[in-house]
Parts: C-alpha cells; structure tokens; sequence
C-alpha cells in the first residue's frame, strides 16, 4: 500500500522494492503521492510511507523506510535507517540502524550508528547513538547519550538479524489507522 | 584520572582557536572569539566525574553537543528562551492582574529530577527572561544541580544597553566561546553585582571573572 501510485511507476522506483505485510485496513490507507526524486538514493531504494497516511500502533520492519506521514505508538527497524521526511510527525520512541530527520519526533530515539538532524527538524526526546549530526537551525530538546559500547552492541544486533528477510509489518487495530 | 578526564586534558592541551569559523547571516554581526576563563573552570570542575550531565540552555547549538559528547559528556539541551517565545505562560486571573504560570512551565519544561546535572551552561540568558521568572527558573537549577555541581553564567553590564544583541554562544576550544549573533530577544535586565549576589545566594560559591567587553562571567557552584 505504500508503493507508489501505478502513474507513479515511471517515477523511478526499483522493482524489486521489498514487497510490505500490513494488516487489511492498513492496505485500504491513502498511498503515497510523494515523488520520488531519482537524484535522493535512500529514497529510491527504500520503503515509502507518504505524507497522508496516519498509523498508530507498532510499526517494524527490517528494510530501509523513508516516512513522511505521522505515526504514533512506536518505530522498530533494528539494522535499518529511517528517513523522516519534512512532512514526518512522529510520537513514538524509534529504534533503527540509522536516523535522519527533516520532520518532527517526540519520542526517545536509540540508533545503533547514527542520528542526523536536519536544519529543519525537530526532536523532543532522548538519544542514545554512536554519532550524531546536527544541522545549524534544528531543534532539540532532550539529552543525547554516546556510550562507548553502543557500536559494539550495534553489531550484535546487526548480526542477529543478518539473512532476516525484507518485509516492513504494521501492528495495529484497525479501527486506528486513519488515512487522512 | 577517568577516561572522560583524559579525554578534557587532551582537549584542553589541543590547539588554539584563532578566527571564528561560524557563517554570517545578511544583517548580522559576524562571530566573535572571546576567551573564557569561566568555561575553563566550569570544565575543569565537571572533569573528573564519571559520565558527567550537563545541560545547555541556550539555542541547539550542533557545536556544543558535538564537542561535549566528544568529551564523554551526556548533553541535555532545552532551549530556553525559545519555550517562551512559542507559548506564553503569562495568565490573567479574575482580579484582571495578569501572573506568571509556574506550574504550566515547570509542567512542560525542566523536567529534571533533583541533582541530576553536574553543570548547567546558562549563557546569558537570565537577562532576556521575563523578570518574574528568574528567580523561580535559578531556585529549580539549584535542585537540579549535584552538590558541587556548577553554572556558567554570562551577565551584560548596563554599558551594554537594551538593544545588545543576543548571542548563541559556541564552544570552541578549552577556553574559547564564539558569539554568533542569534534571534532578536531584547534584553529585558541588566544585573549588576548585588543582583547576582543575590539571585545565586543560595549556592556555595559564586566566582566572577571580568571580561574587557559588555560582558561579566560567572561561575556559580552548589
């Protein structure tokens, strides 16, 4: 459902993009009318969830995730990055490989390697990451933790979920997915 | 020695600053180096300590936390002057008077528990805060401070005037801070000697270091 539009296909989403488990009434949520900018590499390979679409409860997954939407509960994608898009409102504590935010997050966020705040983001909340970029003009409120073994820890979880296959699940109610 | 410590000794042994390396915005006056004695007693009384906690108050400053997570320090930012530049506190009650709304702002900011924090970069921000609230905001950093724990403080002089500019002020080096010229808040008081004296009286110590510009620093230990 998160696949681009079909007159979205000539944008220049791969083929082999990892197909996405959602449960029923996620799939009937609005899909994505971001366009995909071909010159954006992360945004080309990775999973889309676009600026319209509301989740609240558990999203995981275990593919690269570019979102632009709103989510509220919590975000898991262990050894991958996540991408929040200029459009993102996120409440939820997040757990990646690697996070990089142009939107909003009020939550905790734990990235095994790194944390990049664009200058127009915004983040109310904890970190926890190995490395952390900060644009002049973002905004943060919150504390920032490095701790010596987060890299080492980063890689026992990376290795733990080495050969997983690709697949992005939402965990949610029904009835709390709303596509606005 | 800590490893942390180890880590400020390099730090404090590395070289020197010498031109200011933040970009100027249109209209604004470029960044200026100034020596800090200040900074380099705030460091040298947070260095030593296992995994030392210090909060910024001032604007996201990308050139602090990177310098201070390098050290080892866990970095708390919460920016100050911006929580009452998005909501006001202030509250009007039957009588008409309009009152400051402690709770609403120690509900929404400052969430600290008491004596969390090794050291509190403070900048000069107690001069653009709404008056009514200093006093409150320093007695809630007293809590939040350890025992020995310490503030940097920067005070104008009343040379300065109402329309000094405000700075974001980026550590960088040991004893060096930039002053990048940031958002238009107006200085809302100047604090001489006394007040000072008074608004941290009930600290252990408070320490001034005179600088040859419109600014005094102070260092103020619990």
């Amino acid at each position: 459902m998160w696949k681009s539009r079909p007159d979205e296909k000539s944008a220049s989403v791969p083929p082999a993009q990892p197909s996405l488990t959602p449960s029923p009434a996620v799939t009937s949520a609005v899909p994505a009318k971001e366009t995909i900018k071909s010159s954006d590499p992360f945004r080309v390979d990775a999973a889309h969830i676009g600026k319209s679409v509301l989740i609240k409860g558990e999203l995981s997954g275990s593919e690269d995730l570019y979102l632009d939407g709103e989510v509220e509960g919590t975000i898991e994608l262990r050894e991958h990055s996540l991408v929040i898009g200029p459009n993102g409102r996120i409440r939820a504590n997040i757990v990646a490989r690697e996070l990089i935010l142009h939107g909003k997050v009020e939550g905790n966020v734990q990235a095994g390697e790194r944390v990049e705040l664009k200058k127009s983001s915004t983040l109310l909340g904890d970190v926890s990451t190995q490395r952390v970029v900060i644009e002049d003009g973002a905004f943060f409120k919150g504390a920032i933790d490095i701790p010596k073994e987060t890299r080492t820890e980063a890689r026992k979880v990376i290795n733990a979920h080495a050969g997983g296959s690709s697949s992005l699940s939402v965990t949610t109610p029904p009835a709390l997915v709303d596509p606005k | 020695m800590s490893s942390v410590g180890h880590s400020m000794l390099r730090w404090f042994r590395g070289a020197g600053v010498s031109e200011p390396v933040s970009a100027t915005a249109p209209g604004q006056a470029p960044p200026v180096l100034r020596h800090s004695a200040g900074l380099v007693e705030f460091m040298r009384l947070v260095d030593g300590k296992e995994k030392p906690s210090i909060l910024d108050l001032g604007q996201t400053s990308p050139v602090n936390i990177s310098c201070l997570t390098e050290l080892g320090v866990r970095v708390y930012n919460e920016d100050l002057l911006r929580a009452f530049q998005e909501k006001s506190y202030m509250v009007r009650r039957p009588d008409g008077v309009d009152h400051f709304d402690l709770d609403a702002f120690f509900a929404e900011n400052f969430a600290y528990g008491d004596g969390q924090l090794d050291g509190i970069l403070f900048w000069d921000i107690a001069g653009y805060l709404p008056e009514p609230v200093v006093k409150p905001i320093v007695e809630r950093i007293h809590k939040m401070l350890k025992p020995g724990g310490a503030i940097l403080a920067l005070f104008h002089t009343k040379d300065a005037g109402p329309d000094a500019p405000y700075f974001r002020y980026h550590i960088r080096s040991s004893d060096t801070l930039e002053l990048v010229q940031g958002p238009n808040f107006r200085l809302q008081r100047v604090f001489n000697t006394r007040h000072v004296e008074n608004l941290f009286r009930s600290f252990a110590s408070i320490k001034f270091f005179l600088g040859r510009d419109h600014l005094r620093e102070v260092l103020v230990v619990r």
